[in-house]
């Protein structure tokens, strides 16, 4: 932390949104409220305005589309990239120059993320980014737009807190502080999104959350984004007569949003348009037809007397009237698709349905593949059943067969939706009453669209010492992958074991050092380790060797890579090496190999190419 | 008949009546011919000044909905009566007014259904375009501005305007007699904009442009 610092500075880095908010530190306390900056952006060519918003979007433009000086902003003549609500607008009409979800990328195994493969789907012709210049994109957007507002304050000297969903693997927690680093950020740290939710609920609440929850609490934290669902419990202790919150446990990474929802009802509407009129749907009439159901549906969902919403979709050219097509959403597919769809009332012991995945997968995004958010979290909180084990304040009931929370915390836009939010409640407390366990209380209070920032900003503050911190560590413990001697069997793999490098929730700014497990490492050659996580291994300690796991324990992640410099060795001399492994302030974790000759360190770095070594 | 004889000897020995009147107009004449002097030093003088200063080119700027456009005075009036304070009219860009324009086309596709015939149109059709201008239009103007009632009071309550009330805020109609205060019935609540937030435009943007012409590849 700077010591200079004026501000706390908070970025909620987000899939669909990115959002900037800062706490005067000179006059903080705990009932400080967070200010979110409204963000200096493009919205069309030429013009400029100010959003609480910024959407995260890169748009690569053709130079014949931009004249001269239409892309300006009010800090540079001619923006490196086109980032913001133009590039989503622009984009919109095409698609092929439209850089999205890049976020969803950096937490994505199996692909380099520094490799220029953005978008996806473009052709030849558009030269690619990479999601990490992507994020790094929008990191400088909200860097300028502070520096512009507040020139005697620049951003790097003052706290900055990014967050990053609590499902971020070490990887793509690295690759986010690494843009950070790039832009002249070297202060940034991390802080998980659902944490961040409680946190601006507990500013909030203006001192008043110690009389909402109480020990023995376990907090459900269910944060839909834009693009991704994340869960966390944290769980409310009793240290010294204060009151301390820890994460006990964090959910996968699971691709499934609001936009999700949108699109689904569009594809509703649109079946029922084709069936009427025998006519296919263009992509652009898809794309308005799923702005037009975004809209009908926050009408529905804030008007519970109106029945339908008429849909209507303008023709593209200068006659409006006539070429339009129309079409109604009524309340009855509303519930069906979203509620039912998205929150269908299920059991706790109901699982999501996994269809093997086809051999010939195109390199897109791994998205859920069960879109019932209920699912997903019966079965979080099943396998996190042993998350609160260790904590004496926490009692589960012995015949639980999950995990019983006792208050739920939303965040994201969609649960201004009441009935999503009460769907949610009901079917949660369902499985309770099943257990008899008593009901979960909804926290009220949450700003839902800007918590994240507001939250990271408060953190500032608290990493000053004042107000609560919730505790967390590690959200996973982590392994590589080791080769067993055995005799070579043709036709198998070698067996493999995976060696616990860090606990699960390894505290920050502590190190483990394995000097047990001694590595031979070849000079100047590369040397590869898979790598892997888990969420649920609560009891393993660094060291722990394990020869057999379940397959939902361990979780494959990129793998690690070492090349030892030659610098003062002869290439192909083997040096004996053991690794250690920080859990850093900043929230990443560094994995280094450790000479054992003269104690030489060296970073590790975790290698998102594909692994061709495996 | 009387004949008048001049005797150059003769001296009156008192005013008679013909004598006050030839005094009377020797003084008239000479205070006539100190104005006149007075007034022809005057003139030369403003001529010079005149000369030297162009008047400024007439400004015609409008103050919320009243438009006031400047008389163009005659320099020979502005002589002889003292001069008035030249009224200062603010002139509008027309930027701004493109920029709403092209914002209401953005969103609401105002433009297109303005541009529309709506005598070959069949309601329902209107109804559905109508649909996306309200919608857009409404998106637009709550964006970009914040609307307020002038009058917090229900539309036909009673409402008591004091004396030294804004004028310009409060439209007084019907049967205006008497003076200050005056209760009325509030026919309409007013609006006011307590906020504009228009973007900003860059330096090379052409406002003039409302919608670009879409050419698609």
């Amino acid at each position: 932390m700077s010591q200079t610092a004026r501000y706390s500075v908070g970025i909620d880095l987000g899939t669909t949104h990115c959002v900037l908010s800062y706490l005067d530190l000179t006059t903080a306390d705990e009932q400080a409220i967070p200010t979110v900056l409204a963000v200096p952006q493009l919205t069309a060519l030429g013009v400029i305005e100010d959003k609480l918003q910024l959407p995260s979007f890169v748009y690569l433009p053709h130079e014949a589309e931009i004249s001269e000086g239409a892309s300006a902003l009010p800090w540079i003549n001619k923006a490196e990239y086109l980032v913001g609500d133009i590039a989503r607008n622009l984009g919109s009409k095409t698609p092929i120059r439209l850089v999205a979800s890049a976020k969803s990328w950096l937490c994505h195994a199996g692909v380099d993320c520094k490799q220029a493969i953005l978008p996806s789907e473009a052709p030849d012709d558009v030269s690619r980014i990479s999601p990490f210049i992507a994020s790094k994109a929008y990191l400088q957007h909200l860097r300028d737009a502070w520096n512009y507002q507040f020139p005697e304050y620049p951003l790097n000297q003052q706290d900055l807190t990014i967050t990053v969903p609590a499902s971020f693997d070490p990887a793509a927690r690295e690759l986010t502080v690494e843009a950070a680093r790039t832009i002249g950020l070297h202060q940034a740290v991390l802080l998980e999104e659902p944490q961040a939710a409680l946190y601006s609920w507990i500013e909030n609440s203006e001192g008043d959350w110690r009389s909402h929850v109480s020990v023995g609490d376990v907090i459900l934290v269910i944060d839909v984004g834009g693009g991704t669902t994340d869960l966390s419990l944290i769980a409310v202790t009793e240290e010294q007569g204060n009151l301390q919150l820890t994460r006990v446990a964090v959910g996968d990474h699971i691709l499934l949003g609001g936009d999700n929802m949108d699109l689904a009802l569009a594809y509703t509407v649109k079946a029922k348009i084709e069936a009427e009129s025998g006519k296919r749907l263009e992509a652009w009439q898809i794309q308005a037809l799923t702005h037009a159901c975004r809209e009908a549906k926050e009408k529905l969902f804030s008007q519970a007397d109106v029945d339908a919403i008429p849909l209507v979709i303008a023709s593209r050219g200068s006659a409006l009237i006539g070429g339009t097509l129309r079409s109604e959403l009524n309340r009855e597919e509303l519930n069906r698709v979203l509620v039912e769809g998205f929150l269908p009332v299920v059991n706790a012991a109901d699982r999501p349905a996994v269809k093997p995945r086809s051999g010939l997968r195109s390199a897109g995004l791994p998205y859920a593949q069960d879109a019932a958010i209920t699912r997903h979290l019966a079965a979080f909180l099943s396998r996190q059943i042993g998350a609160a084990n260790d904590l004496k304040d926490i009692n589960l009931p012995e015949q639980a067969s999950f995990l019983h929370p006792t208050s739920v915390l939303f965040n994201g836009g969609v649960f201004k939706a009441g009935v999503l939010s009460e769907r949610l409640m009901q079917t949660l407390n369902q499985w309770l009453q099943a257990e008899q366990a008593p009901e979960a209380r909804l926290l009220q209070g949450a700003d839902l669209d800007l918590a994240v920032a507001r939250g990271a900003a408060y953190f500032g503050f608290v990493r000053q010492g004042k107000g609560v911190r919730i505790k967390g560590g590690t959200s996973a413990a982590y392994y590589v992958g080791v080769e067993t001697a055995m005799p070579a069997v043709p036709g198998l793999a070698p067996e493999i074991e995976a060696l616990c490098i860090a606990p699960l929730g390894m505290e920050e700014g502590t190190e483990q050092d394995l000097p047990n497990e001694e590595f031979g490492l070849v000079i100047g050659e590369p040397v590869r380790f898979r790598f892997f996580g888990s969420k649920t291994r609560r009891e393993d300690q660094a060291g722990t060797r394990l020869e057999y796991w379940q397959d939902d324990e361990l979780e494959e992640l990129d793998e690690i890579e070492i090349t030892l410099p030659e610098e003062g060795h002869a290439v192909g001399e083997i040096v004996p090496v053991h690794l250690s492994v920080t859990a850093t302030e900043i929230g990443t974790l560094e994995l280094q190999a450790v000479s054992r000759r003269d104690g030489q360190r060296w970073k590790i770095e975790f290698d998102t190419r594909l692994g061709e070594l495996i | 008949m009387n004949s008048y004889n001049i005797d150059l000897a003769l001296r009156p020995t008192t005013f008679d009546l013909w004598h006050l009147c030839l005094a009377g107009t020797v003084l008239v004449l000479l205070f006539v011919l100190l104005i006149s002097w007075i007034s022809l030093f005057i003139v030369s003088r403003r001529a010079k000044k005149v000369a030297a200063i162009q008047p400024p080119a007439p400004e015609v700027k409008i103050v919320e909905k009243i438009v006031e456009v400047e008389k163009v005075v005659e320099v020979e009036k502005i002589i002889q009566a003292p001069a008035p304070e030249p009224v200062i009219l603010k002139q509008a860009t027309s930027d701004a007014a493109l920029q709403l324009l092209n914002i209401l086309q953005k969103e609401a596709r105002f433009i297109d259904f303005i541009k529309e015939d709506m005598g070959v149109h069949a309601d329902a059709d209107i109804g559905a375009a109508a649909r996306i201008v309200h919608q857009g239009c409404a998106k637009a103007i709550n964006e970009h501005f914040k609307l307020a009632p002038v009058s917090q009071d229900q539309e036909g309550s009673k409402v008591t305007l004091n004396a030294g009330f804004d004028a310009s805020a409060f439209r007084l109609t019907g049967n205006i007699v008497g003076q200050a205060p005056f209760t009325g019935s509030l026919v309409h609540k007013g609006w006011q904009v307590t906020e504009v937030n228009l973007p900003k435009l860059t330096e090379g943007h052409n406002p003039n442009i409302i919608a670009a012409a879409e050419v698609e590849l």
